[in-house]
């Protein structure tokens, strides 16, 4: 570009006004940003819609049956007793006894990945975890009921006769007896969690996983370099690093265990009693009912299975948005700094 | 705790840090090896128990123990906690990795019988009774149902998800902290709200029938919060300098994001796609409250339950009849095959993009 040496007072004015760089957004960029908000607000509404609509059609219920719908422990639409209370005991026993096994294991797993397996295999071993929870859930549910179970009532069997002490171990059936009574610990609360709990662990493992790895290198070098063990720089460094990402991904595995359907239908046999003896057999889940008693429900049993839905619903975006935070929150970083 | 001797301090010999040492290998062969021999003498013929469950747990814990006893003799305090450590993390993984093979290997054993007749995929049920013999039927309408119902499904979560995930990386404003916070929560709604979802919806409130394509809705919801969440993640491995480089050449922020910022990360983004697929395929509480179920072959989403394979194996294990169970195992496996091809797809195309990089 030629300078102008002559002084020339029109050309200076124009080398001292900045050019407007930020000319706005061109027209088809203002529909592109106009689509892509409505389509976030769209799927924003899908979502409070889902609990819009449940609790809109559960309100009947809500509203005949008042409180006694969560004291009620029957579920008797025919003669008109309705209530959730021994259903969300059910429901929130094998989610307890799915995270007491699946957490664990989906640490010790997360931990195996990322700190102690060889590096070579450690594309392949997170695929395996990601396969599993590709895995279907009826499929879990197949080898909870076909699988599991004969082998896991001998294991009911030697926990109500060993650890009966603990009252949610005991069991009213003689464990001495000659033949027995192998029917007492079938299709329980606690089969039931162990087949979600299958399901569960690849989902926290994934988790924890990836918040392990993502511990700061030069911290990990220091604490070895100061004569750490492999772990003690799990212990000094991974495991603070990553708490965020172990609370999160286990809030995650709740919430999934929370509403897992059809393994625990095709497991269980129905009952409708409070009780926390979760090695005896028969209790029931909110999903499990939902899709059990749903096929012959006349309209305003369908109103009381639409707000069982909807109380579900509630348990578990909540227990899924505080866990939503937690992983966030470890994922930008943010509440990680030393 | 032992005192050094000057000599010992002042000594500029490295220690070796990785490589394993003779202590370290036999106190493992010697934890393990004796651990098996003195829980079989106990087990067995002291105590003559049986089972190999609780032979294998006694086996563990008597493995620990011993391996910290024998690392304990010659090595300090940190060292014992750290093999037991190792021991333990070793002995979880390795649970929950026969708890996969044996999940993949029990579904294909009892789906075998049913697996090998050429009918079980060219014939569907009609006209079939449950006790007849697997020579007869298959379970073709079931397959191409699944097919059917997961393509609709696609058809509409793929865009949806791929346009909310564009939303939160690309475009951004107030409101994509809440639609993030809310997507990773929706990913894991329990499957059987989603089918109540549509059913209060469509079928009550808007009369429609229970056929194949409410069941799509009904995995749509499903699906496009995994889509989006992990299409989020791939959209922000896109290089920030190739979004920059794009628009100082003068393209517009639409330009960038279809000619750069998809195209890069389309790999990752068919992964994603397929993610989400393996998690609707095998949804059953769903299809059980939308669909009805048909023995016979249905290819028109919009008119007559579809079947499929999911449902098909839910009714048949529930039906008590050996045979019918046995078709129920076969659809079982087939399903785990669908989810199986599709995840190595998954892996393949995932390594394809980062080779190309």
């Amino acid at each position: 570009m030629p300078v102008a040496i002559a002084p020339n007072p029109e050309a200076d004015l124009d080398v001292d006004e900045p050019r407007a760089i930020d000319e706005g957004l061109v027209g088809h960029d203002r529909v592109f940003h106009a689509s892509a908000r409505t389509v976030g607000l769209v799927v924003l509404l899908l979502i409070l819609c889902i609990g819009g609509f449940l609790g809109y059609q559960g309100f009947p219920t809500l509203q005949r049956y008042g409180l006694s719908f969560f004291t009620e422990t029957r579920w008797l639409p025919e003669r008109d007793i309705v209530g959730l209370a021994a259903v969300l005991v059910g429901t929130v026993e094998v989610a307890l006894i799915a995270l007491a096994i699946g957490f664990p294991l989906a640490f010790l797993t997360a931990l195996f990945i990322s700190e102690y397996a060889p590096a070579r295999l450690r594309t392949t071993l997170v695929s395996l975890v990601d396969l599993m929870a590709a895995v279907p859930s009826i499929i879990y549910g197949l080898l909870g009921f076909a699988f599991l179970q004969p082998h896991l009532i001998y294991i009911a069997r030697w926990l109500s006769e060993y650890a009966s002490w603990i009252p949610i171990f005991r069991v009213d059936t003689d464990p001495h007896a000659a033949a027995w009574a192998q029917s007492k610990f079938t299709a329980s609360a606690f089969i039931a969690g162990i087949a979600v709990s299958l399901m569960v662990i690849p989902l926290a493992c994934a988790i924890m996983r990836a918040v392990f790895s993502e511990a700061p290198l030069g911290e990990r070098e220091a604490a070895a370099a100061l004569g750490a063990t492999r772990w003690g720089v799990i212990r000094s460094v991974v495991l603070p690093f990553g708490r965020r990402g172990v609370i999160g991904g286990t809030m995650l595995a709740l919430g999934r265990a929370l509403g897992e359907t059809i393994a625990v239908l095709l497991i269980i046999s129905p009952a409708f009693e409070i009780k926390f003896r979760v090695l005896t057999v028969g209790t029931m889940t909110t999903s499990a009912l939902i899709a059990g008693r749903f096929g012959e429900a006349t309209p305003s049993q369908l109103s009381a299975l639409l707000a069982a839905g909807f109380v579900l619903f509630l348990m578990t975006l909540s227990v899924n948005t505080v866990a939503a935070v937690f992983v966030n929150r470890s994922r930008t970083g943010a509440g990680t700094d030393v | 705790m032992q005192a050094l001797t000057s000599e010992e301090l002042t000594a500029d010999i490295p220690r070796r840090t990785s490589a394993r040492t003779l202590d370290d290998r036999a106190s493992l062969l010697g934890a393990a090896v004796g651990s098996v021999a003195l829980v079989w003498v106990l087990y067995e013929r002291v105590f003559s128990l049986s089972g190999a469950v609780g032979f294998v747990v006694c086996w563990y814990l008597a493995f620990v123990t011993l391996y910290a006893l024998v690392s304990g003799v010659s090595n300090p305090g940190p060292i014992v906690v750290d093999r037991v450590w190792a021991a333990v993390v070793t002995g979880g993984a390795t649970l929950v990795g026969l708890a996969l093979g044996a999940t993949i290997v029990f579904i294909f054993v009892k789906g075998w019988p049913a697996l090998h007749h050429l009918n079980f995929y060219t014939h569907d049920m009609a006209g079939v009774r449950p006790t007849s013999p697997l020579t007869q039927g298959g379970v073709l309408h079931a397959v191409v149902g699944t097919l059917i119902q997961i393509a609709i499904a696609v058809a509409i979560a793929l865009p949806l998800g791929v346009a909310t995930a564009v939303y939160m990386t690309e475009v951004g404003g107030r409101l994509t902290d809440a639609v993030r916070t809310v997507v990773e929560a929706m990913t894991a709604l329990p499957d059987v709200l989603a089918g109540l979802f549509v059913y209060t919806v469509l079928i009550i409130g808007f009369h429609w029938e229970r056929d194949g394509f409410a069941v799509s809705l009904a995995l749509a919801v499903t699906m496009t919060p995994v889509i989006a969440r992990s299409a989020e993640v791939v959209l922000k491995l896109v290089s920030s300098s190739l979004r920059e480089a794009s628009l100082a050449l003068g393209a517009s922020h639409w330009q960038t994001v279809k000619g750069v910022v998809l195209p890069t990360a389309r790999a990752g983004l068919v992964t994603s796609l397929i993610l989400g697929i393996a998690r609707i395929a095998g949804e059953t509480a769903p299809l059980l409250i939308v669909s009805g179920a048909s023995t016979f072959f249905n290819k028109n989403p919009f008119h007559n339950p579809m079947n499929s394979l999911p449902l098909f194996i839910f009714s048949s294990v529930r039906s008590g009849e050996p045979a019918y169970i046995t078709r129920g195992y076969g659809a079982a496996a087939l399903l785990v095959a669908l989810v199986l091809v599709l995840f190595v797809a998954a892996r393949f195309l995932a390594r394809d993009r980062q080779v190309a990089r």
